[in-house]
């Protein structure tokens, strides 16, 4: 069975689906990402579908379920690259991929999932900052 | 262009693994572009010939499929048959309802491949297997 391969780009694990994927082969996708987050702490995953001519149920399940496996294991997931036939189809199809954040490109998925992390931080400093006053 | 496929007679696939799955989705890709259907219609018929396959694999237990360029008279086309012979489909309104599955999908690929088609006709009965025939015709 082919495996796609995954690679860490600083704090962000990029995979670049390239091959027609057997249900075997995204199966196994999901299981090795689920991993390498843990093993890697990253807290950004992009999913590169730019080769991908179609993304059918199974596919887009896969896609759905990476994005929840990664938000319980404190990741943020990016699906980038949909081609605009595969984005009307998909509608057509009746699924509607919800709860998973899309970007136009690799860059732009970069730039949320780095502006998701700075929103994430300020709020933390905020809200260390808020106690002392609020405590006593 | 060469399209590597004999278009004057149906190419066949049999269906016994989800590589053949993959199989079946290059083959229909290879037929839809030389009959020269729109991209957004390949994709369309890719998908639904996917979601039917896998069908035929998972619930099927494996059968064939054929794949033909046909001709209307007015315009050409692609029509796919997906035949198996396993348990067939008791309730055929509810497996055609959307989110309705038995096997823990999402119950998309029958109601779902209905849609992006042109023509959807089926044929099952329990204990008789399933026979699915699409149509999709270039614009
Ligand atoms: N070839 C087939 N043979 C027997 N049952 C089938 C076949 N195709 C579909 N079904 C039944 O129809 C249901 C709906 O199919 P589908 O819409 O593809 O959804 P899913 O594959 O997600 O279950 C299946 O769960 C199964 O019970
Ligand atoms: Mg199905």
């Amino acid at each position: 069975m082919e495996r796609v391969p995954i690679l860490k780009i600083g704090d962000i694990l990029l995979v670049s689906i390239q091959v027609d994927m057997s249900d075997q082969t995204a199966v196994a996708l999901q299981e090795d990402l689920a991993e390498r987050i843990v093993a890697t702490g990253c807290h950004g995953v992009i999913i590169d579908i730019t080769a991908l001519d179609i993304v059918d149920s199974f596919v887009g399940r896969m896609l759905s379920t990476i994005a929840s496996i990664s938000r319980v294991l404190d990741a943020e997931t990016v699906v980038v690259g949909m081609r605009p036939a595969v984005a009307i189809t998909l509608v057509e199809l009746g699924l509607s991929l919800n709860g998973i954040r899309t970007a136009l490109n690799v860059e732009r998925g970069m730039e949320l999932i780095a502006a998701d992390r700075e929103r994430e931080y300020d709020e933390f400093d905020d809200s260390s900052d808020a106690e002392p006053t609020a405590s006593p | 262009m060469t399209s590597g496929v004999d278009l004057s007679r149906p190419q066949a696939q049999t269906v016994g693994s989800d590589e053949d799955v993959v199989r079946v989705r290059q083959l229909v890709r290879t037929v839809a572009v030389a009959v020269k259907l729109s991209l957004v219609d390949q994709t369309k018929v890719v998908t639904a010939a996917s979601e039917l396959a896998r069908n035929t694999l998972v619930y099927g237990g494996g059968g064939t499929v054929e794949v033909a360029a046909v001709d209307n008279g007015r315009r050409p086309g692609i029509s796919i048959v997906f035949a198996d012979s396993g348990p067939g489909i008791a309730d055929l309104e509810l497996a055609l309802t959307d989110g309705y599955t038995t096997g823990g999908g999402l119950g998309l690929g029958l109601s779902g491949a209905r849609r992006l088609v042109d023509e959807f006709d089926i044929q099952t009965a329990p204990g008789q297997g399933t026979r699915i025939t699409i149509t999709k015709w270039s614009r």
